[in-house]
């Protein structure tokens, strides 16, 4: 008969459903009798570790694994409800809820994770490349460019760039190599260099270099969005400098990044304008949006997103200007030894 | 005080680019600073590093402002410093010899001056030359210390006898001309002196490894092997002498063997250019620090991999490696106990040499 068809040794995915299985398996001889409804368990008729998955019958086995999910749904909110009821007849002496496990809570510490008491880091910071424009001794001037040829995307994005970061001025590549644009860029005072790589008419990667004698920082772009693919944005950004955001930078090379960064900017934001240009990092990728805010009471805020987004991830840190073959590399993303761990950040 | 009885101790001796001394001591796994004035200051960058003398108590540091300072490592402070001037550019090589000290700048100027304590620094070198254009590294042969080595980018590598005369005992020539008929450029970044026989081993920006002999009649090299596609910037023989162990500007380290020129393994950890590398004298252990901030000691063999990170949060530049004392030799031999327990749960070996280049494997060929 059927049961004889469905004896089977040792169920492979059998221990969780072993229980389960028992009495779908009663249920199973009960539907062959034409009973109504589910039976309560009795003792197990077949030898245990009969899966579900081991009935040949395709509507049938269906049929039993919806069965059994509705039942675990059912078990699964009964149980929720237990506990909220506990909860509440606790009060105020029930246990804190526990925190799910997430990747950003179980992330490996970071050793060079900067103390904001360490000096040496302080004092190194305090002398590096961007010490003139944390001294305010010098303001930022921007040139952003392309890749050599660029599609209609890239050109786009660069110019709304140029609209999000105040002091920018965007050129074309008409296929200068870049060794050649920068003391040019040096000698007319750009302080820093954009440089959009763009693959297949998209643009795919950043070129950031601090320029007098700067660091040369590598980016993978992706997830590009341009203001008009953005919904529910507002109209065109001012002519206001933004203020900066830099969130969760927390290690040495992020230290080193987020400098980076704000060093794009001008100093005195203008709070007038309510414009504030985020750079958000985690869990190493860096996101950048450009928002307008409007506080509507004193916890209340609304936010508009304006301008292009898009995310980061860094490839490469480069000391001096941009000289990839021949330049010494301060960190360098190697996937094979760097990416081993799911948990290990190095931004 | 803590750091004099501490500054014993220190295995590892990093200079870093804020003027810090660095004394990592390995087992108890710290470091301690020393500097000059008691600030970090960017003036004070270390360039270059030497023992002062040859038990190694003592230690010369170059600095980018054209001092050498000493530092002591029993007493654990610094001692006296004279000014080195002349010529442009940082300190490439510093070196004793007897009573004196040999600086070479990057502009070219070697200079020997006589560094007596008691003395009043008198501003004139007792012997000057002029190396060429530059330089990049200065090495002084530890069998002969009155031979030097210079070379630099497009600098050939010349051996000078400090007591003969004006001219190289030694100028290597270039290598014949590529496939394409053009010029090979130089760009010695490294040099040693192999123990036990007259050659030079030199590492170049252009990443190869190229082995000198002036014994033979050839001035070209002798064995030429590359690696990798990067510049390479630092050195280091192995404990037997047969290998060395060459970085590059992206922090891989590899070791190359000098009798065939084979790659014999690579070593992983690092994230940044490698600054300097050192090799423990007797045992296969290798410490290795560059701009990322980070000092690794490597074990090269048996098996290869990494046994120490400590993070002193400074870029990094030139490092030495303390003697084998008595006491140090307990110290190195207890640290190989707990290595031994560590590359239980941690084991980062590389078994097989790396450089595989990309095998071609048979593709099928489906439509």
């Amino acid at each position: 008969m059927v049961k004889a068809g469905d004896k089977s040794g040792g169920g492979k995915k059998g221990l969780k459903r072993k229980t389960a299985s028992e009495e779908l398996q009663e249920t199973v001889s009960g539907d062959g009798t034409a009973e109504g409804g589910v039976q309560p368990p009795k003792s197990a008729a077949f030898p245990p570790g009969f899966s579900i998955s081991e009935i040949k019958n395709k509507q049938r086995r269906h049929l039993m694994f919806t069965r059994w999910k509705q039942q675990q749904r059912k078990e699964k909110l009964a149980a929720k409800k237990k506990l909220k009821k506990e909860r509440e007849a606790l009060g105020d002496k029930a246990p804190p809820k526990p925190v799910p496990k997430t990747i950003d809570n179980q992330r490996v510490y970071d050793e060079t994770t900067v103390d904001p008491n360490d000096e040496e880091v302080a004092y190194d910071e305090a002398t590096d490349e961007f010490a003139s424009y944390f001294n305010r001794q010098t303001s930022p001037k921007i040139l952003i460019t392309t890749s050599d040829r660029p599609h209609g995307r890239t050109v786009r994005l660069c110019e709304q760039l140029s609209t999000v970061i105040p002091n920018s001025h965007v050129y074309y590549r008409r296929g200068l190599a870049l060794k050649k644009i920068i003391p040019q860029c040096i000698s007319r005072d750009f302080t820093d260099l954009i440089v959009i790589n763009e693959d297949r008419k998209t643009p795919n990667g950043l070129i950031l270099s601090h320029l007098p004698r700067g660091p040369t920082a590598h980016f993978k772009m992706s997830s590009v969005r341009l203001r008009k693919e953005i919904k529910r944005k507002g109209k065109e950004p001012t002519e206001h400098i933004p203020e900066v955001i830099l969130n969760n930078f927390t290690t040495r090379l992020g230290h080193s990044v987020g400098r980076m960064f704000a060093s794009l900017f001008p100093h005195d934001p203008q709070f007038i304008g309510r414009q504030v240009a985020t750079f958000h990092n985690q869990r190493d990728y860096i996101f950048f949006r450009f928002h307008r805010y409007i506080f509507k009471s004193e916890k209340k805020v609304g936010i508009q997103e304006l301008g292009p987004r898009f995310t980061l991830k860094l490839r490469s840190l480069q000391k001096g200007t941009f000289d990839s073959k021949y330049g010494e590399y301060e960190w360098v993303h190697k996937p094979r030894e760097m990416d081993t761990s799911r948990r290990k950040f190095h931004l | 005080m803590a750091a004099s009885a501490g500054a014993r101790w220190n295995h590892v001796w990093v200079g870093t680019e804020t003027g810090i001394l660095k004394g990592v001591n390995l087992q108890r796994k710290q470091a301690a600073n020393f500097t000059a004035t008691g600030q970090p200051r960017r003036e004070e960058a270390v360039s270059a590093l030497c023992w002062g003398s040859s038990d190694e108590t003592q230690i010369l540091l170059g600095c980018a402002d054209g001092m050498v300072r000493h530092f002591s490592t029993n007493e654990g402070r610094f001692q006296g410093q004279r000014h080195c001037p002349g010529g442009e550019g940082t300190f490439r090589g510093l070196a004793r010899a007897g009573g004196n000290l040999i600086t070479c700048v990057d502009s070219g100027i070697l200079r020997v001056w006589c560094d007596d304590d008691k003395e009043a620094s008198s501003s004139d070198p007792l012997l000057e030359l002029r190396v060429g254009p530059g330089v990049c590294k200065m090495r002084q042969d530890p069998a002969h210390p009155h031979m030097v080595a210079t070379g630099g980018k497009e600098n050939a590598l010349k051996v000078w006898d400090l007591q003969g005369s004006e001219e190289p005992v030694f100028r290597a020539k270039n290598v014949r001309n590529d496939w394409l008929d053009l010029r090979v450029p130089i760009w010695e970044q490294d040099i040693h002196f192999l123990p036990d026989s007259q050659k030079l081993v030199t590492c170049t920006g252009y990443h190869q490894v190229r082995v000198y002999d002036p014994a033979s009649p050839q001035r070209r090299p002798v064995l030429e092997a590359t690696y990798g596609e990067y510049p390479l910037t630092a050195m280091t023989l192995s404990p037997e002498g047969n290998s060395v162990i060459v970085g590059n500007t992206h922090g891989q380290l590899a070791e190359i063997d000098l009798r065939q020129g084979r790659l014999l393994g690579c070593l992983k950890g690092l994230a940044g250019s490698v600054r300097a590398l050192q090799c423990h004298p007797s045992k296969p252990l290798l410490a290795s620090c560059g701009l990322d901030r980070v000092l690794r000691v490597h074990r090269i063999r048996n098996p290869r991999g990494l046994e120490h990170k400590d993070e002193p949060q400074e870029p990094q530049e030139p490092n030495k490696v303390s003697p084998e004392d008595t006491e140090t030799d307990e110290l190195w031999a207890s640290l190989e106990t707990v290595a031994k327990r560590k590359l239980a749960d941690s084991r980062q070996s590389q078994g097989t040499p790396q450089t595989r280049h990309k095998k071609k494997r048979p593709r099928s060929t489906s439509p």
